[in-house]
């Protein structure tokens, strides 16, 4: 069974519309990449999957659930869906600590003592013990993000989305975070992941998702993708992006 | 090696040095002139011995030192209790105000009508109408006391302006944090307390400070209740010598009272632009 599904998801912006019809399956433990030009719908997409958008047609399922019925508590769907978006969107009033263990306090009800050992496991695996004190202010980029994806990998969510989580990162960061990233994907982290970082998704994607003007134009493995890309418009963003130095 | 300034950078130096000793020297010489020039205009002035014996004598100000003392205490426990309730009540109205939900929408109504009313109204016409009005309904249970009512007065008008503030702040703290903490799992209340309060109050601790330390000197207005405080004392003491020296003594205790707040003030506004300095993103 998959473990998530998007089904026929419509979304418009007053007459703009965004999202025409797209699903997408999610098998349990696989790292789905979704790419796309900008204003191909991948942040739309990725803001409705975690409920901050409200769906205008179209079903999400989480573990074969409607998550996106009405009257559904947001709360806690969200509570098992983990997001990380490009502006790490850490809370600069708390400590690296404090913001990783907010949430499986205050949410999922451990105590402070199990709450703070879960995040001092989580720092000292990904190479960041040193920084639980910090306040966010003080870190760089790339340890920003990655603060932001343990934070959210700390509430134990059944799928993680990171909507461009290096977009806003040079390339030595970048390499960071996407380690990080590649170590929760063999832990069997089931993952969607929209990036302009053709190169990682191609190592680590199990599918590949072509978003082009609200559709999904093409899909497949990474090798049908990036090696036989058979619609035109797949052709042109590829070739844009090869021109561009991104592939 | 060690380093050794460039004969170039020697010169620099020396210039700098020789520019801001010119700058304390006309900063002095100014400063000078200045005084002297407002010490003529003071003390040639027609009036300026009887105002030196009415205003600025001594005698009387030792003779009434004590009793206005006593009557700043007085204003000091009404302006902690006062401050106490304008926080409380300012932050429930900037959270009323502030909430989408529309089972709140009748308070929501309430609040912005109450700001509106209360931030319009003056001071001085809430005390009368507070302070001689509500004892005029002769409801047994409701003390008519000065101190209560002026105090109650205080709270009212203060209330709608610090809910403002609260509310500026509430609303300067960028919409991703709240979404941060809700695709977190973080339920409206959890998210306002955790996340959103504490950027808020950060936001707007100086202008806060900045009506609290208004509060503190109006609490002298609740003497036009008759409340016997600071200024009331001094008024009291007046009357009976007909001289103003006391009403100046008043004035000093309230700017003494008034300068460790405006200090904090200041330390705890430096002390954020220092951090936020050092904020990239936030």
């Amino acid at each position: 069974m998959n473990l998530f599904e998007v089904k026929n998801v419509r979304k418009s912006f007053g007459e703009n519309l965004v999202l025409d019809d797209v699903s997408i399956e999610f098998p349990s433990q696989s790292a789905t990449v979704i790419i796309g030009a900008s204003g191909s719908g991948k942040s739309t997409l990725m803001r409705c999957m975690n409920l901050l958008e409200e769906l205008h047609d179209g079903q999400i399922l989480l573990e074969g659930g409607d998550i996106s019925a009405y009257g559904i508590d947001l709360d806690t769907v969200r509570g098992k869906i983990g997001s990380v978006f490009q502006a790490f969107n850490l809370f600069p009033h708390l400590n690296v600590m404090e913001n990783i263990t907010l949430a499986p306090r205050l949410v999922h009800g451990k105590s402070k003592n199990e709450a703070d050992s879960l995040a001092k496991g989580l720092l000292e695996r990904f190479g960041l013990s040193d920084k639980a004190d910090q306040y966010p202010n003080l870190l760089s980029g790339g340890q920003q993000q990655r603060v932001a994806i343990i934070r959210a990998v700390a509430t134990n969510p059944k799928l993680l989305l990171l909507d461009e989580v290096t977009s806003a990162l040079d390339p030595v960061l970048i390499a960071e975070v996407l380690t990080l990233i590649a170590e929760l994907k063999r832990d069997g982290m089931t993952m969607v992941i929209a990036t302009h970082e053709m190169g990682f998704a191609k190592k680590i994607a199990d599918k590949v998702v072509f978003l082009h003007k609200g559709r999904v134009h093409e899909s497949g493995t990474p090798d049908q993708i990036f090696g036989a890309p058979k619609s035109s418009e797949l052709k042109a963003f590829l070739s844009a992006l090869h021109e561009a130095g991104r592939l | 090696m060690t380093y050794q300034p460039s004969a170039l950078q020697l010169q620099r130096e020396a210039a700098k040095r020789r520019a801001s000793r010119r700058s304390i020297f006309i900063a002095l010489s100014s400063t000078l002139a200045m005084g002297f020039l407002i010490t003529i205009l003071v003390t040639g002035a027609q009036g300026y011995e009887k105002v030196k014996e009415s205003f600025f004598n001594w005698e009387y100000a030792q003779k009434a030192l004590p009793s206005v003392f006593e009557g700043l205490l007085l204003n000091l426990r009404v302006l902690i209790i006062a401050e106490f309730f304008v926080l409380l009540i300012g932050l429930l109205i900037a959270i009323a105000r502030t909430s989408t939900s529309p089972v709140l929408y009748p308070v929501r109504l309430v609040a912005t009508i109450y700001t509106d009313l209360f931030r319009g109204l003056p001071l001085l016409l809430v005390l009368l109408l507070v302070g001689l009005g509500i004892p005029g309904l002769r409801i047994s249970w409701i003390p008519n006391s000065a101190v209560v009512l002026g105090t109650v007065a205080l709270v009212l008008t203060y209330s709608a302006y610090v809910a403002e503030v609260i509310r500026a702040g509430i609303e300067g703290v960028n919409p991703t944090q709240r979404q941060a903490a809700r695709a977190l799992g973080l339920n409206q209340a959890q998210t306002l307390e955790h996340v959103v309060l504490p950027q808020a109050f950060r936001n707007v601790t100086p202008p806060l400070l900045n009506d609290l330390v208004s509060l503190q000197k109006d609490s002298g207005l609740i003497s036009v209740l008759g409340a016997v405080d600071a200024i009331r004392a001094a008024g009291i003491q007046t009357a009976q010598s007909f001289n103003f020296t006391p009403y100046l003594v008043a004035g000093a205790l309230f700017v003494l009272l008034t300068i460790p707040l405006t200090r904090f003030t200041d330390w705890l506004t430096r002390r954020q632009d220092s951090k936020q300095r050092a904020q990239g993103q936030w």
